[in-house]
Order: structure tokens, then sequence, then C-alpha cells
């Protein structure tokens, strides 16, 4: 098999591989950088377990090739937490606010909002629904999630 | 749940990879964003020799207007759309309906041109085209040609491209400025972001008495391919709209599909769901035009 090299830029850090192009981002982020934080839920882009920020935008790490990745900048939930290991306000959020029971969901969800909140400092509560309706969670039910990000933009519950 | 192993060629040009297609055509798939391959490509319904990934292509990414129509280049993202200022002016319908594709997540990878190119027949964008009337412009190394939704949409995705060509740039006519111009767009799903289960388009333009003058109407996932509503087109014209008229044009779109039904609605739910959906998009782009919310732009 053909590999290609691929180079970019993963959580601050430049990752360069030899990889057969028909791995998904999802499992080389998995597999060879052992960045198991990004989960791989339904992999056909409907559960959003697995988004990642892509050059700053939320994407299916599942629905894009890693070979697509070459030159991109990619920030995984593992990006989140600060160097002493202290929740960012996000993820202080969603412990606050019981927005996970599981947690199989919670990294697409992080990293959905994360470019969110960016956008969207005062959102609304529908676009807050809105912005999390690509992101399946079976356990805990929306309205917690919700509620995280309300504490994170500071709005009233 | 993973793709089976391709080659994969990267193009940086338009020309080379109408070369690449010229010479793998039958073996390959092109992708970009792969938003609707990689499913598929995971599910191995589909297992190509070779990949063109044509996301290189700077030069197929522009939102431009041109004669009469603005210009989409086939590799311009769905977010992208939802941004442009642009369309937003001068073709609303647009980014109405962008805002149904998917969710954000896949709004950001997406690109115009493989929406077109996959030929869902519940998908938004084909559906716009058809309501618009719009263009699509196929390139291969000898030749470029434009054709029409009518043409180029065949039935459950399949188009007309043939395995030598490229979808290059997508067309949607201006809708006209500064007169009694509205537009619609409604769809129902399941939830937000899922398939459609049904979708409707309008535009209606109304002269100073309030009497229909213009009118495109368009369904889509409730045929092969997304559909002109000709009848209810030419049923319009020249009336005013009143309860009894949009009845009766509920009725004649929904003897006029053939809908398939599955696990999220009948087919005898979906036809009567048209129905009232093209209803309520006229009703809503009569208001708007009635208004001239579309003389703001």
């Amino acid at each position: 098999m053909d590999k290609v090299k691929i180079s970019l830029i993963v959580n601050g850090e430049k990752v360069e591989r030899d990889i057969e192009p028909r791995l998904l981002l999802t499992d080389f982020l998995r597999e060879e950088l052992f960045l198991t934080g990004t989960h791989v839920g339904c992999e056909h882009g409907v559960c959003g377990a697995c988004t990642i920020l892509l050059n700053g935008e939320a994407v299916r790490g599942c629905l894009m090739l890693a070979v697509q990745a070459d030159g991109a900048t990619i920030e995984t939930v593992e990006s989140l937490v600060g160097e002493d290991g202290q929740l960012n306000p996000l993820q202080q959020a969603f412990t606050d606010c019981h927005s996970l029971q599981c947690g199989f969901c919670t990294p697409g969800f992080l990293m959905t909002l994360t470019q969110f909140t960016k956008e969207n400092p005062n959102p609304s509560e529908e676009e807050i629904r809105e912005a999390i309706s690509g992101n399946l969670c079976r356990c805990t039910g929306y309205a917690n999630i919700v509620k995280a990000v309300k504490q994170v933009t500071h709005q009233t519950l | 749940m993973k793709p089976s192993k391709f080659k994969y060629l990267k193009p940086s040009s338009v020309e080379e990879a109408l070369t690449y297609l010229e010479e793998y055509g039958d073996d390959c798939k092109i992708i970009s964003g792969g938003q609707s391959l990689i499913p598929v490509l995971n599910m191995r319904l589909s297992t190509p020799e070779f990949l063109i990934d044509v996301s290189g292509i700077k030069e197929l990414n522009y939102i431009r207007e041109e004669d009469g129509y603005i210009a989409i280049g086939a590799l311009t993202r769905h977010v992208e759309v939802e941004n442009s200022q642009l369309i937003k002016e001068k073709c609303p319908l647009l980014i109405d309906a962008i805002k149904w594709v998917g969710h954000k997540q896949i709004r950001n990878r997406g690109t115009i041109g493989g929406s077109i190119a996959h030929g869902d027949p519940s998908a938004e964008l084909p559906c716009v085209l058809t309501t618009l009337r719009g263009e699509i412009v196929i390139a291969s190394v000898d030749e470029e040609e434009v054709v029409g939704p009518e043409d180029f949409f065949l039935t459950y995705l399949l188009t007309a491209l043939q395995t030598n060509q490229l979808v290059k740039e997508v067309r949607f006519p201006i809708m006209t400025q500064g007169e009694r111009v509205g537009h619609s767009f409604v769809e129902v799903a399941r939830r937000h972001g899922d398939f459609g289960l049904a979708i409707a388009a309008a535009v209606i333009g109304l002269d100073n008495q309030g009497l229909i003058q213009k009118a495109q109407l368009a369904v889509g996932g409730v045929n092969p391919v997304p559909l002109v509503v000709e009848e209810a087109e030419e049923l319009l014209i020249g009336k005013k709209v009143s309860e009894a008229l949009l009845k009766e044009v509920a009725e004649l779109t929904s003897d006029c599909v053939d809908p398939e039904g599955d696990l999220h609605g009948s087919a005898d739910y979906r036809r009567e769901l048209i129905g009232t959906l093209l209803k309520r998009a006229i009703e809503e782009a009569t208001a708007r035009a009635w208004e001239g919310e579309e003389k703001v732009g």
C-alpha cells in the first residue's frame, strides 16, 4: 500500500506521519497519535462524538480522511484542559451542571461548543439548541448541556 | 466501517483533475468535503480504485455576481454561502434553504458542487436550483457545457454527469429586486438537520393590485428528482391568493408527485404533506412580497 506523508499541527504541536490514504482522521488521532479523547461513535456522520476543530471550525472527524488534513491545524478535546490539569470554563460548566453521565458524547459536544461559544458570546436558548443539534447524547438529555452553555456565557439560568 | 483501499490523487488545478478523470473515470470517485461520500466509503457501498481529492483546487472556490446570476464555484463550502452578504442580497431563497443542510459541522465541510453532484432528491440545494431555474457548469478535458437541473438530475442519486466530467460551477439566478417579490423555503424533517421528508420552495411576484404575476414553485423529497410544479405555477398567474386557490394548488401538487415511503414517513403521508408545505410556502412568499421585504436587500 502506498503511504502518503502528511504534516499538520495537532493541539499546537507539529506532527508528521506516513499514513495510508484510507485512514480516517478520527483513527489517525486515536491510533497514530494516541489522542483517544476523540470518540468514534457511528462512523457515518450522525452522532457527532468525533467532532474536532479543523482550522478553528467544528467538523466531524469520521467524515474526513487524515490525508485531507495535510497542512491543517487541528484541535481535539485534549487541547481544552490547562497545563496544570485545570478544566477550562466550558468543561467546568459541564461538571457543575451535570451535563454528562457516561461521557461518551462529551468530547464532541465540547468541541462543537468551543467554536459556538467563541462565535456567539451571548446566545439564545434556541441558538444553543440549534448549535448542539448535530450531537447525540443518550444519557442526560440536553437540558443540562444547554444549562452549561448558559453558565459559561454568563447568563442567568 | 472503514474505507477499502484506494489510490489517492490530489490535483491542484481543474485541468489536472480532468486529466485524471479522463484516465481513471470509470474506477474513481471525486471527493472534496466528503460529507456524503465518506459514509458511503465507510460502509463500503462504494469501493473505488482511485479517489481524486479536488479539495485543493483553489480556483473553484468563489461566489461572484455575473450576468443575471450568482456564480458559485463547485468547491465553495455551505458555510461560505451561508455567510455571504452577496447571496443574502441577491438570492435570499438560497440562504433560507442552506440553513436546513445538515448541521453546522456538516456545512463547515460540505461543498455546493458536491451537494449538486450527489443528486439526492431530498436535498435542499437541488430543490432551490430547480425552483430558480439555475444552471450547472460541467467540464471534461474536451469541452465545457451548461445544463439545467431538469436535464442534470436523472433519478435518485443519479445525474447526467459522465465519468470524465466534473461539476465546476453552479449558477443561481438573481431574484428580481425592486419589485414586489417574495420567497419561502419550508421543510419537514424528523429532527432539525435530518434528511427532509418533504421540502417546498416558492418565489412569488405580485403586481400593484396584489395579483400574482410571477410564480416559481418546486418540491423535493417526494419524487426521484426535484420537481417544478408547473401546473400550480400556471394556475396562480393573474390571480389573487385565496384559501380556495391554495387548496387547489395543494391538491394538484399532491396528485403530481410520486413519493416513496420509508421508516420515517409513509408515501401517503408525504403526498399529503407536500401539498400542505407548498401551500405554506406560497402563503409566506406572498406575504413577504406584499410587505416588499425583498426590496430592502
